[in-house]
């Protein structure tokens, strides 16, 4: 292979990742040109908590896929720690936490469940889940006793409906949010120096420094734009943190820990893991372990939004999730896959959707369309990877 | 003779790269015509010119095949005219019975459009019988070793009416006695007028079954060869290969043999689902620092399995016996356990057991290593480059970058990424597995180097391998496995080819020879 072809290569490979993102601008870009309100505060907020759920399911499921796994039960899963708080706290009339606590727990123990099934029995994650979507959903008619349960109310009605705003006043506009998201550029300005001072310490190759600052500058000027429109709507969103937090952390764990390593390796060769040191089944085990959980956060954070719990909730959401991971570039077969593309997957979907209700397009028509971008997504992304092993 | 194939300045380009440059290729009819060149120098591109995987258009030159010209749209194009590709990876459907597996997507229907599978299972046997093959033609091919596999994907070439018969690496998965039987067939098919082409990096082989041999080196014809003539040896390939002379086909190393670092006592494995049935049998070796110790052993003799079972036990069950590291007992119980004590295993089966192919050089390089890069479980990302670049520089990986895919390189150089690997754990102990099966002349050299230095640190080698000139070549002491017993033990300077194979060849129920009728 020479210097063309690697630079060649370089480029096939971040067109995987770029190609999402360029797809996603143009895909504001379209909406918000064919409708002034999309790109409103309001509809910014609304965005954000609307599909909140769907992307921290996508965290968990992008870990599960990228180890050659899958799981259907997350829908059920939500609709079953939903349903478990809301008993605690609407019938019981325990304090908030209790419910939260109590619904962690229910997703701890699936996860335990399902991870022990896939890990030490060796049950494919396809069929393990595919019985705990039907398990768990049981157990939530079980719980419910077949009827909704509402309504939560106070700070549990908080989770996902709440904002923090006016903490530190401001004329109009919020000035704790722009504070918060100021933190928060100047923290990824930090880290991105860091990470740029470390890579000259061990002599590779830097971009220059003025596109290293542009780079900067319109991450801030993006960033900073949405805390903006944030600030003179309703303010932060509790929700926001939470998500934020939790792609940081698990953006973290998948690239840099030897945790994250670990699914990589068994994702993509699972014989050469297990024959370089990788303990196999407890990697399968934990990614099991760790969905549960974050599925009962989607799970609390949806029965917050919907202020109640209901027999059917979280009905296909398993599938958003996976779809919004494909669309994120990961691979059907494993070992491919990230956390943040996962992420731009799920906001494809997020602002297709609320663009098109906004639009007044129907239901039926908007499940046409998703389909059709998942469909489109995933040929562009073997398109690619036929064309990269033609240049072999 | 006339000739039957005629490829005329073949010139294939890939975006940036030439593959193939000004290749020129004439087969004579009913001749076996041997194929050689190193891992890359465009055999394969020019095999799949020749049978139309890369469709006429997507080439420069001409090909002239049977008296007509050859414009090939597709495989199916190049079948129709009589010409038959067999992959090295096997392209049988293991849960498909014999008969279905030769007439996949050629079966013959009767009117009402159904497979009459009588006559499908009779003409089934007779393609059997002339491959010289007693199977039933109903039996799974699953069910079958590797070398019979060969045999079917022959038969089925020959139910298309074969004319060439095309064969990639024929006998890289065979063994000593299935690889002979397959060059029989070959020779008993030229008999009967059937053309072949052979791509093979068994020179000895193309020595003792090639009418004439076409060289390829970096993408160009470097010269067509007649075997017939004296000193068409081994050698005089191999110069055209490489394009020098391989004086020493191994390099030369003074041995300083120092202490036992290994030693395995009375090792029982079984297999792992088969209950009671044995698969190593009591078996004792050991491995000194600064020495290349060799397994020699005929292919399902347990070599691979000896190794595993010891290698943190990943192979086999109810695992019984000692292992002394420096002189003290120790305990593996799984694979991190056996990197703590400091040893290390690579692979016979690189693809499938040693590497990530879906991710980069730098990855792979670390995957095993991962615990010194990441002290307190977060991996420093900088030092990981580091030390890939510092591999890649010291073992000649062959690459523009390590952020390169383990899938795209050549199989010598993947062999160094997974050493690379091991390396990395700084292992006292690497027990290799065929580590140059697969890989070209001038990258086995290199590997050998790569022992040699390992063993100049002080660390101990053991060399699994079923090429017994390389043993010869490499080590410093030789043991023999056969039916998973431990048949000899041998120092080099006693050891030849043929005592080699006398002890391998001693099966289950014969007796040992005791230590003085060995020597």
């Amino acid at each position: 292979m020479n210097a063309i072809d690697s630079v060649r290569d370089i480029l096939t490979r971040n067109m995987r990742q770029s190609g999402i993102v360029i797809a996603f601008v143009a895909i504001v870009v379209l909406f918000a040109a064919l409708n002034p309100n999309f790109l409103s505060p309001t509809n910014l907020t609304n965005i954000v908590l609307q599909y909140s759920y769907i992307l921290i399911l996508a965290i968990g499921m992008v870990m599960i896929i990228v180890a050659g796994q899958i799981d259907l039960s997350v829908g059920s899963v939500v609709a079953l720690t939903g349903a478990v708080s809301a008993v605690v706290v609407v019938r019981q009339g325990l304090p908030w936490y209790v419910g939260v606590l109590a619904a962690l727990f229910v997703g701890l123990l699936v996860g335990i469940w399902q991870g022990f099934w896939v890990a030490y029995v060796g049950i494919p994650g396809f069929i393990v889940t595919l019985a705990g979507m039907l398990l768990f959903r049981g157990l939530t008619f079980l719980v419910l006793d077949n009827k909704s349960l509402s309504p939560f109310g106070g700070t549990y009605y908080d989770i996902a409906n709440g904002f923090l705003n006016g903490l530190l006043g401001g004329n109009g506009f919020d000035v704790f949010t722009l504070v918060i998201f100021g933190i928060a550029v100047a923290g990824y300005a930090v880290s991105q120096w860091r990470t740029r001072q470390g890579k000259i310490a061990y002599q590779q190759t830097v971009e220059s420094m003025p596109l290293f600052v542009a780079k900067l500058v319109a991450v801030a000027v993006v960033v900073m734009w949405f805390g903006y429109q944030l600030s003179i709507s309703r303010g932060l969103p509790i929700v926001l943190i939470i998500l934020a937090v939790l792609i940081i952390a698990y953006t973290l764990v998948t690239q840099k820990s030897v945790f994250g390593r670990h699914v990589y390796a068994v994702g993509g060769n699972r014989h050469a893991a297990e024959l370089s040191g990788v303990k196999v089944r407890k990697v399968n085990f934990w990614i099991f372990v760790n969905m549960g959980v974050l599925a009962s956060v989607a799970g609390v954070v949806y029965s917050s939004r919907m202020n109640g719990a209901q027999p059917g909730a979280g009905n296909m959401f398993e599938l958003d999730a996976i779809a919004a991971c494909f669309i994120g570039g990961a691979s059907t077969t494993g070992g491919v896959g990230r956390v943040g593309g996962a992420m731009i997957g799920g906001l494809i979907m997020a602002v297709m959707s609320n663009g098109m209700q906004l639009m007044g397009v129907p239901q039926s028509m908007q499940q046409v369309v998703k389909g059709l971008v998942l469909l489109l997504a995933v040929a562009f992304d073997i398109y690619n990877k036929r064309r990269a092993s033609v240049l072999r | 003779m006339s000739t039957i194939l005629e490829m005329r300045s073949i010139t294939k380009e890939f975006p940036g790269v030439k593959a193939l440059s000004d290749v020129t290729l004439t087969v004579e009819q009913g001749e076996i015509h041997a194929i050689c060149g190193e891992n890359g120098a465009g055999k394969s591109t020019l095999m799949k010119v020749l049978s139309g995987v890369y469709p006429h258009g997507t080439y420069d030159g001409e090909i002239v095949f049977d008296g007509a010209p050859a414009e090939f749209g597709s495989i199916n194009d190049s079948e129709q005219r009589g010409i038959v590709i067999i992959h090295q990876e096997l392209a049988l459907v293991p849960y498909l019975s014999v008969a279905e597996n030769i007439f996949l997507g050629n079966e013959t229907r009767n009117r009402l459009g159904m497979i009459d599978w009588n006559a499908a299972n009779r003409k089934a046997a007779a393609l059997l019988e002339r491959v010289g093959l007693a199977e039933n033609p109903t039996v799974p091919v699953g069910q079958l070793g590797v070398g019979k596999q060969q045999l079917i994907e022959i038969a089925k070439a020959l139910s298309k009416e074969v004319k060439l018969l095309i064969l990639d690496e024929p006998t890289a998965a065979l063994n000593d006695d299935d690889s002979e039987h397959l060059l029989e067939l070959l020779r008993q098919l030229k008999a009967h007028g059937i053309t072949s082409i052979i791509i093979s990096h068994k020179l000895n082989e193309i020595e003792e079954i090639a009418d004439r041999t076409t060289i390829i080196r970096d993408g160009r014809t470097i010269e067509t060869i007649d075997m017939s003539e004296p000193g068409s040896t081994q050698d005089r390939i191999i110069r055209g290969m490489v394009g020098r002379d391989l004086e020493h086909r191994y390099p030369e190393r003074a041995s300083v043999v120092g202490d036992e670092v290994l030693r395995v006592e009375h090792w029982n494995v079984d297999h792992p689902t088969q209950i009671g049935r044995q698969i190593i049998t009591d078996a004792s070796f050991n491995v000194r620092a600064g020495e290349v110790v060799g397994i020699a052993g005929l292919m399902g003799a347990g070599r691979t399995e000896l190794a595993m079972s010891i290698f943190g036990r990943t192979y086999g069950r109810n695992i019984r016996g000692e292992i002394y590291k420096d002189g003290k007992p120790i305990q593996i119980r799984n694979v991190s356990e056996a990197i703590g004590h400091n040893i290390a295993y690579a692979t016979e089966d690189r693809k499938h057991y040693g590497l990530n192919l879906i991710d980069d050089i730098r990855h792979n390089i670390s995957a095993a290593g991962l615990p010194k890069l990441a002290p307190r479980g977060w991996v420093n990302g900088n030092e990981e480059l580091r030390v890939a670049e510092d591999y890649r520089g010291s073992l000649n990986i062959k690459t523009p970058n390590v952020l390169v895919d383990v899938g795209k390189l050549s199989g010598g150089n993947q062999q160094k990424v997974v050493l690379s690997k091991w390396l990395y754990t700084d292992p006292d102990v690497l027990i290799l597995d065929e580590p140059t099966r697969g890989i070209d002349v001038g990258a086995k050299f290199e590997i050998y180097t790569i022992i040699n230095k390992m063993v100049a640190a002080g660390k101990a080698v053991v060399v699994i391998s079923s090429e017994l000139p390389e043993l010869l070549g490499i080590c410093d002491r030789v043991y023999t496995l056969a039916f998973g017993r431990i048949t000899g033990e041998l120092p080099v300077a006693e050891a030849t080819q043929e005592r080699l194979m006398e002890f391998m060849t001693i099966e289950r129920d014969q007796p040992l020879p005791t230590k003085e009728s060995a020597s």
